[in-house]
């Protein structure tokens, strides 16, 4: 008797580097468009190409390694108010 | 007729019966409520109802106009789906608690005065602790006590406030507050403590993702939403608001970033949303405002979502850590589907419902040139996906396989609730013309689509989705929590209860010592033992060593001749005369 064979597409490396490609793909389809879509900054300092990319990027960035920062300081224990 | 019905007195009426329904019929009951109650708040004629003359004030119990009513109508759709994810539970207490919290919530949008206002408030966080509570854990105990402590130190000042406001103006209507000073202000503070402000928001994150699976989701809609509501009524256009959004936006992704916890997670997430909303009431202009409506509409759909597939995976699993949870696609593709529409929606990718309401906000920013702030909800709208768009369902559904294989939860209502939910953020995302409907405020027409729009937003987005798989190793699950402000009323409150221990037991141990055992008993000895010594002393020089130890033993046993006794009773009363005469 052969048991209903467990749906796992995602742990396979091969699939996963298929994701991988997809992401870069889709970056950089998003920047490909842009000429096409007229964008434009809203105040002037930010009317350059690929703005949008470039702060999205570089935000989460920052806020990870300010998140990794933090938590040198902040993370405890899970049982820190028990004891 | 139906304009007598207030919507609150469905809910909290109704919970008094629930105790009366069976099984199912009780579960059908308690979904009937919240969907009574919207068909009610369709039907009710705009104006103000119900006037009550109380202690010289004239109190308004219903006010309708479309800012309710936009309100009214999300936080009944949102019981309505919360009871039918609860359709299994029978628990008679998380029902009545629910249904009390919601009326309480609804009492507060439909409230024409601040007397009114503040009952429900209160009402409110009492009803809510329940839901706290119901989880019956020591955890759940304690987070429950700071959470209703919390809320009543928030609610003192509000009451503060209104008692100031009501003395200066001598009108307890709940109108736009135009005159800044200590009374709006105070009343501000505590509208903030609710909508969970920093340093005031470890509340929150402290004590949602302690309660019950389906507290949590009931929770995560209507405390601090009723502060947005309250703030776009009364502070529109107070600046300092933009600059408390802009923190609390900031503020909830890193501690997102930082927990193991999804609930927590989930709870910290509430923070950076209602900032958008509360940073939107800041700008206040009429766009500003309706974005700040029509995303605590679409907000409490997709938290709501959220924490329901959250709530299905701690259901099934009874965890709800980030380390000890992965790979649940394979056994729970229908609540990872559901949960992963929400992340979307919070993210606001566009064709989902975050798409069409956050942009308001953050379009008024950019007219009415707050171009810090603008910046400021920008990064957090990239910082979104980061921290509930991919991160929850990444490291809930995905990452590592932990070998659990739990199912999908075994009450099919809770999938059909999340799939209502998953519908409605997919349907406002793309027709969103029914919720500009019943947006309160007059404004030109707004269109959510255009191509650069979508491309820019896809832009941020995408290259957001990269920096986080880039980065994956900085933000592997580590076994902790994070240090938040409530550290400071947890030790706070434990050094009080120290300090009060060692001051006043203390106190009593000292007064203990020297007045229980110390005075009481040297005069206790002195009266024993002063007949005996008195005697000693006054026959001394003719009694030899025998007869001395025979005289203290006829003493101790009380029967020392009697004609001594009284000898050296009246001595002793001699004394006594001559020592008080001589003064």
């Amino acid at each position: 008797m052969s048991q209903k064979k467990e749906f796992d597409w995602f742990d396979h490396d091969k699939n996963r580097k298929l994701l991988w490609k997809l992401l870069f793909g889709t970056c950089a389809l998003t920047l490909a468009l842009e000429p096409f879509a007229h964008v434009h900054g809203h105040f002037g300092w930010d009317d350059f190409f690929g703005f949008s990319a470039l702060l999205g990027f570089g935000s989460c960035a920052v806020l990870i390694i300010l998140a990794k920062l933090m938590g040198y300081v902040l993370k405890v224990r899970e049982d820190f108010y028990d004891r | 007729m139906i304009a007598n019905i207030p919507p609150f007195a469905i809910l909290i009426l109704g919970a008094a019966l629930v105790p009366f329904f069976r099984d199912r019929m009780k579960s059908i009951y308690v979904c009937m409520l919240p969907a009574l109650a919207f068909w009610v708040i369709t039907q009710l004629p705009y104006g103000e109802h119900l006037g009550v003359h109380f202690f010289g004030y004239d109190l308004t119990l219903l006010r309708v106009d479309k800012l309710s009513k936009i309100f009214g109508y999300i936080f009944t759709l949102n019981g309505f789906a919360a009871f039918l994810y609860a359709f299994y539970l029978k628990d008679n207490q998380q029902h009545m608690a629910a249904l009390g919290y919601m009326g309480g919530a609804l009492g507060v949008v439909f409230a024409g005065d601040l007397v009114t206002l503040y009952f429900f408030w209160e009402w409110m966080a009492v009803t809510s602790t329940f839901l706290i509570l119901a989880r019956k854990t020591k955890k759940a105990y304690g987070a429950g006590y700071r959470y209703v402590l919390m809320h009543l130190f928030g609610g003192l000042v509000l009451l503060a406030g209104i008692v100031l406001h009501v003395q200066s103006s001598g009108s307890v209507t709940f109108e736009h507050f135009a005159t800044r000073g200590l009374a709006s202000y105070l009343i501000l503070f505590g509208i903030l403590v609710n909508a969970a402000a920093p340093p005031f928001h470890a509340w929150l994150s402290d004590s949602y993702p302690e309660a019950t699976v389906t507290g949590g989701i009931i929770l995560s809609a209507y405390t601090t939403k009723t502060s947005v509501y309250t703030l776009i009524r009364g502070y529109a256009g107070y600046e300092v608001l933009i600059v408390i959004g802009c923190v609390m936006a900031l503020y909830g992704i890193m501690y997102a970033l930082l927990e193991n916890d999804m609930r927590r997670i989930l709870a910290y997430s509430i923070i950076n949303q209602v900032g958008f909303m509360v940073c939107g009431v800041g700008i206040g202009t009429a766009m500003s405002l309706n974005g700040a409506a029509a995303h605590a509409f679409c907000h409490i759909i997709y938290k709501s979502l959220l924490w329901m597939s959250a709530g299905s995976v701690l259901y099934m699993t009874g965890k709800s850590k980030c380390t000890e949870l992965g790979g649940l696609y394979k056994t729970m593709p229908w609540t990872m589907i559901f949960g992963t529409i929400g992340a979307l929606a919070i993210s606001s990718v566009p064709f989902t419902s975050g798409y069409t309401s956050k942009p308001l906000i953050i379009e008024a920013a950019v007219h009415e040139h707050w171009t810090w702030a603008w910046l400021v909800l920008e990064i957090a709208s990239a910082g979104v996906f980061l921290h509930a768009g991919i991160k929850f369902p990444y490291f809930v559904f995905f990452n590592q396989d932990r070998g659990l294989r739990p199912g999908e939860p075994p009450h099919k209502t809770m999938l059909i609730a999340m799939g209502l939910m998953a519908f409605l953020c997919i349907f406002l995302g793309v027709y969103p013309d029914p919720l500009y409907a019943i947006l309160p405020f007059d404004m030109p027409a707004h269109v959510p689509y255009t191509f650069g729009g979508v491309v820019k937003q896809f832009q941020l987005l995408m290259l957001s989705a990269l920096a986080f798989f880039v980065f994956l190793k900085l933000l592997k699950r580590t076994d902790t929590i994070a240090l938040d402000t409530d550290i400071f009323w947890r030790f706070g409150g434990r050094a009080f209860s120290w300090f009060m221990d060692k001051t006043l037991n203390g106190l009593n141990a000292i007064c203990d010592a020297v007045f229980v055992k110390g005075l009481a008993g040297l005069v206790n000895a002195f009266f024993v033992n002063a007949p005996l010594r008195l005697t000693q002393l006054v026959l001394n020089p003719v009694l030899n060593g025998a007869q001395r130890d025979r005289l203290a033993k006829q003493f101790k046993a009380g029967v020392s001749p009697i004609g001594l006794s009284v000898a050296v009773s009246l001595l002793y009363l001699f004394g006594i005369i001559v020592f008080t005469m001589n003064r």
